[in-house]
């Protein structure tokens, strides 16, 4: 029953939302080597504890959030958008 | 004995209400539950045993109830497995006994009780391992063959298996703060924090707000309601909180219309509630335990407390002559109300040493203990001893007897929470501890006993909740655990050494203390192994009478301490929640989200047939007189060789594509190139996974410089949007490129066949635009339908003849449809569904969703030219990699039956001749008739591909179906390889 505080909708349930993945995955550039990119794709550390994910607000505006959850109690530390020039729009909204 | 006395309770003796019972008539009052008007009718057993079909009678006054289950209703409303402590009477009410044959008083599977060793602990397990003491026939054939006695005789009540008539709803509110029970804890926090202004639900789930206040001789609840209600509290009764969930999510259940006899299909059945509240506040009580010791389940035995309900709240005596045993100061109030009301009444206290003032209108035996009861259907004497060592002493001779062992604070809410409770050696109960989350537990379920002290813990919850909502900053204090003058002493099982008879723990599984013993021996001591061996607190009352005393012979058993043995975990629902209430309204046509395409209506008014495609209608075929599928798609595909069709393709997914960066965009999502892409042409493009698989294909059609209309699968539209959406805001975000879904806005049809081009000439306001000059193969124009209708055509085939894709904004789908038939009408044309398309696409080669299911690579589906080598692509790198460049991958090939006569289905095995087994080496993915060959045909998939078994005889294994036919190896290409008729 999580709650997401999306920056452009307010806060909704996570019903809104579709889950991404790992948040926090540098993508290799499209020509890199097959090591790289199976390294970005397969291997993913199992966090105890807060995590950065990415999360699409699906049935809402459409954008996608990084959203700052720990893994054990499902509390919601931060959200924000993923593309680093919104979020710069967002946080001088605030 | 029990029976209805005057000058007792609180039911509406003015109100008569006639019910039945096992077929029987008989009535009751106003405000009775089932139970209390079964009692009032003299009526002891209502159930048989889970296991042992042993008679059983009512135990308690409440949820925890584990004897009187019984079935409500008939027909399609039957109702099994309800308790009838809880269920409300009402006029006409319809009950019956369950688990007996031919009824609860005559049961003859009451043999089971004499089998008792065949259905001890651990039953279903030793059945699966062979029936001892030989373990002959080891293995599952044996437990297969016993199952369906074994659950038939150990079962409870059954489902009516008849589709539910009844309707319910699924309702969301929000507070500040959720109050759950209404007892004297609960109404205090409740009308402490309206008083401080916050917004207040109280849920309750019983018919009457006051909890246990209800078995009060003189408690009238009706002020309190009032100054609930003048507060502004929202009061939900018949509503039980159910569940605990993140973020202070309540999970309820309201009972609508169950007290009610009349259905009306106007309202629901029942509600199910999504709260979320700030703060939750749980005064939800505690539940008296019974005692374990020989025959303790003889109907007649009951907790005191429920007594004292069936006394006070429905004016039911349940016995003349009451014994009642007891470790714990809770009973005396009872003993002596039930002796004023006419019983003769004599207390057993384990304790020797205590102080306790009455006015002797009953006996007390301090040390005593009961034992064994004689009596089978009912109880006929007790049998008593000192309670130090067991040995008789005495018998007496009562009809009724009621325990009370201590009390288990309903800590089940918070245990969902994943919050473990503490055991309280000073009173013999867990209670709840501390939370991080904003759930306080106030009342009785957090151990206190007596009433101010729980009022003061209702205030003082609400003070914690004020506090950690930072409204408040009040220093509180909850009063200390306890409350009684003489403390309790542990009482959970009393031994009687000499003689064996059955001990229950757990009433409802028919779980015994020899259970528990055995399961010990047999090395289950951890408290989650021996729920699950002895099925200890597993039936529908979740163990809460039990459960404590189960972990009390454990401990005894390991020679260690309640708290060291554990507790076992409450998981939702508190009480069982019916799958009509969680399904809600999303049943039927309901289940899931409807499409249809803007020419939906008109397909069907010239008489398509509908599929669903995902959660699309699409035409699946266009019948005429008589035909059937099959008559109809072959025709159909028959035409579209011959002359022309027309068919809906609205369900694919539309996507605009818009900005400078559009070009390099699209060339990194599809393998293909797409940088060369000249205005006003389309590709066809497929694009991958990061891990090298076959995501979607598609079309991308060129309208201007930095502008694209994308076409995807109708499967994977949405899919494919998200990822875009995904690259571009996350991966790729210095590109200037914005993407839009259009699937909506755009009707699209297929116009196919070698008329094609002459229907559309006529139907567009300029004819040249669609020569083959104009429009070569895979050439894209935006230009205007007749009637000034812009449109937007692709020479696009999937069908492999002359094709155009036609789209026009959705509002003019009809009068597209309307102007394109009308045409296609004088060609000898029709319109075609998706069994028709698959039979074309099929004999082209083509895949689809059945072909490109998520394990396949662009060369396992033939398709490795549209592959680009001169760029790197989303994975490009990944789709070299290890398994999917071996040789014996499964590759894209079409099938011939040998003999042309023979049919084959989708979802057959392709084995070599001499080794049909396993997996064999291939399948068969889609089917269909071949109008054009005159024969089925099929595509799938094989190792090696067509190179390896060109020339070899296959068999094609359909075990599900119980088929078997011999098969060849073709070309996917099945028709016009070379393509000449797409270019025509
Ligand atoms: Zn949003």
């Amino acid at each position: 029953m999580i709650r997401i505080n999306c920056p452009y909708c307010g806060e909704r349930d996570h019903s809104e939302f579709s889950y991404g993945g790992d948040a926090t995955i540098n993508y290799p550039s499209l020509d890199a080597s097959e090591k790289e990119w199976t390294e970005a794709i397969f291997f993913r550390k199992n966090i105890k504890g807060f995590q950065f994910e990415t999360w699409h607000h699906s049935n809402g505006c459409r954008m996608w959030l990084v959203v700052e959850r720990s893994t054990v109690t499902h509390e919601i530390k931060s959200v924000k958008p993923c593309h680093p020039d919104l979020q710069k729009v967002v946080e001088n909204n605030k | 004995m029990t029976r209805r006395i005057d000058n007792y309770g609180k039911i509406n003796r003015d109100k008569i209400l006639s019910f039945r019972w096992d077929k029987k008539n008989y009535k009751g009052f106003e405000g009775d539950t089932l139970a209390s008007a079964l009692l009032a009718n003299n009526i002891g057993i209502v159930g048989r045993s889970f296991k042992y079909h042993r008679p059983r009678g009512i135990f308690s006054s409440g949820v925890e109830e584990s004897g009187a289950l019984v079935t409500i209703g008939s027909k399609d409303r039957r109702d099994p497995n309800v308790r009838a402590t809880t269920q409300e009477l009402y006029n006409g009410l319809e009950a019956s006994g369950q688990n007996a044959f031919p009824n609860v008083n005559f049961d003859l599977a009451g043999i089971n009780n004499y089998l008792g060793r065949f259905f001890a602990a651990g039953f279903y397990y030793k059945t699966f391992m062979g029936i001892p003491p030989l373990e002959w026939g080891k293995g599952t054939a044996i437990w297969m063959f016993f199952e369906k006695f074994i659950r038939k005789a150990a079962g409870m009540g059954s489902a009516s298996g008849l589709p539910d008539p009844d309707t319910y709803e699924h309702a969301h509110d929000f507070c500040d703060l959720i109050v759950v029970g209404s007892g004297p804890a609960g109404v205090a926090a409740a009308i402490e924090a309206a008083e401080k202004k916050l917004d207040v639900i109280l849920v309750e789930q019983d018919s009457l707000i006051g909890g246990n206040q209800l078995a009060e001789n003189d408690f009238d609840n009706s002020q309190i309601k009032n100054q609930l209600e003048n507060l502004g509290i929202k009061i939900m009764t018949r509503t039980t909180a159910f569940g605990l969930y993140d973020n202070c999510v309540v999970g309820l259940l309201e009972r609508v219309t169950d007290h009610i006899s009349a259905s009306n299909v106007n309202i629901p059945r029942q509600r199910f509630w999504t709260i979320r509240a700030k703060h939750i506040i749980v005064g939800a009580g505690a539940i008296e335990r019974h005692i374990a010791f020989n025959n303790n389940d003889i109907p007649g035995v009951m907790t005191v407390n429920a007594s004292k309900h069936y006394l006070n709240r429905y004016g039911v005596l349940t016995g003349k002559r009451i014994v009642i045993a007891t470790n714990n100061d809770s009973v005396y109030e009872t003993a002596h109300q039930l002796s004023e009301a006419g019983a003769n009444v004599t207390v057993l206290d384990s304790r020797t040493n205590f102080e306790i003032e009455t006015n002797k209108s009953f006996e007390i035996r301090k040390g005593y203990v009961p034992y064994n009861i004689n009596g089978s259907k009912k109880i006929d004497s007790l049998d008593i001893s000192k309670s130090e060592t067991i040995n008789k002493s005495e018998t007496i001779n009562c009809d009724q007897v009621l325990l009370s062992g201590g009390w288990s604070p309903a800590v089940h809410l918070l245990s969902h929470r994943g919050v473990k409770p503490k055991w309280d050696y000073n009173n013999a109960c867990f209670l709840p501890s501390d939370t991080k989350e904003n759930i306080t537990m106030v009342g009785s379920s957090r151990g206190l006993w007596n009433k101010n002290d729980c009022i003061a813990s209702g205030i003082a919850g609400t003070t914690d909740a004020l506090n950690r909502l930072g409204i408040s900053k009040t220093n509180y204090f909850f009063p200390k655990p306890g409350g009684w003058k003489n403390p309790i002493q542990p009482l959970y099982e009393v031994k009687y050494k000499k003689s064996r008879s059955k001990s229950f723990v757990d009433y409802q599984h028919d779980v015994t203390t020899d259970d528990v013993r055995l399961a010990h021996r047999e090395g289950f001591i951890s408290v989650e192994h021996l729920k699950r061996y002895t099925t200890l607190g597993m039936a529908n009352d979740q163990g809460k009478m039990g459960n404590i005393i189960g972990l009390s012979l454990m401990a005894e058993l390991l020679n260690k301490e309640i708290p060291e043995v554990g507790t076992t975990v409450f998981r939702p629902p508190y009480t069982p929640v019916s799958i009509g209430a969680l399904s809600g309204r999303n049943v039927g046509k309901h289940f899931r989200p409807l499409r249809v395409t803007p020419m939906h209506q008109w397909n069907i008014d010239h008489g398509a047939k509908m599929i669903e495609v995902g959660l699309y209608q699409r035409p699946w075929y266009y019948p005429k007189e008589n035909e059937t599928l099959s008559d109809s798609y072959i025709r159909e595909a028959s035409t579209v060789r011959k002359t022309v069709g027309i068919c809906d393709v609205t369900s694919l997914g539309k996507i605009a594509i818009q900005g400078p960066d559009s070009t390099e965009f699209l060339n990194r999502i599809y393998s293909n190139g797409f940088s060369k892409l000249q205005v006003g042409k389309a590709r066809y493009g497929i694009m991958l996974r990061d891990d090298g698989i076959v995501m979607d294909d598609g079309t991308s059609w060129r309208l201007a410089e930095n502008e694209y209309f994308m076409t995807t699968s109708t499967g994977e539209a949405s899919k494919v949007m998200s990822w875009l959406e995904e690259l571009l805001q996350t991966r790729w975000t210095d590109l200037n490129v914005n993407v839009t879904s259009v699937s909506e806005q755009w009707a699209g049809v297929s116009v196919a066949g070698p008329k094609s081009r002459e229907v559309l000439n006529n139907c567009v306001d300029d004819s040249l635009v669609v020569t083959n000059n104009n429009l070569p193969f895979m050439g894209v124009t935006s230009t205007f339908l007749k009637g000034n209708i812009p449109c937007r055509i692709a020479r696009i085939s999937f069908s492999g003849e002359l094709a155009f894709e036609v789209y026009v904004k959705s509002d003019f789908a009809n009068t597209m449809m309307d102007l394109l038939w009308a045409n296609a009408k004088k060609y000898d044309g029709c319109l075609y569904g998706l069994e028709a398309l698959g039979a074309l696409r099929v004999e082209k080669g083509h895949v689809t969703a059945a072909e490109l299911d998520g394990r396949v690579t662009i060369d396992d589906a033939g398709l490795s030219k549209m592959a680009s080598t001169k760029k790197s692509y989303i994975g490009s790198a990944m789709r070299k990699r290890g398994v999917l460049k071996n040789n014996d991958r499964e590759i894209l090939v079409g099938f011939f039956p040998t003999n042309l006569k023979e049919t084959f289905n989708a979802g057959t095995i392709v084995c070599e001749k001499n080794n049909i087994k396993g997996q064999g080496i291939g399948r068969i993915t889609s089917v269909t008739y071949s109008p054009e060959l005159g024969h089925w045909i099929g595509l799938g998939f094989v190792k090696g591909g067509l190179d390896k078994w060109k020339d070899t005889n296959l068999v094609g294994a359909d075990p599900v179906r119980n088929k078997q036919m011999n098969l060849k190896v073709v070309s996917p290409h099945m028709i016009d390889p070379k393509g000449e008729r797409m270019y025509a």
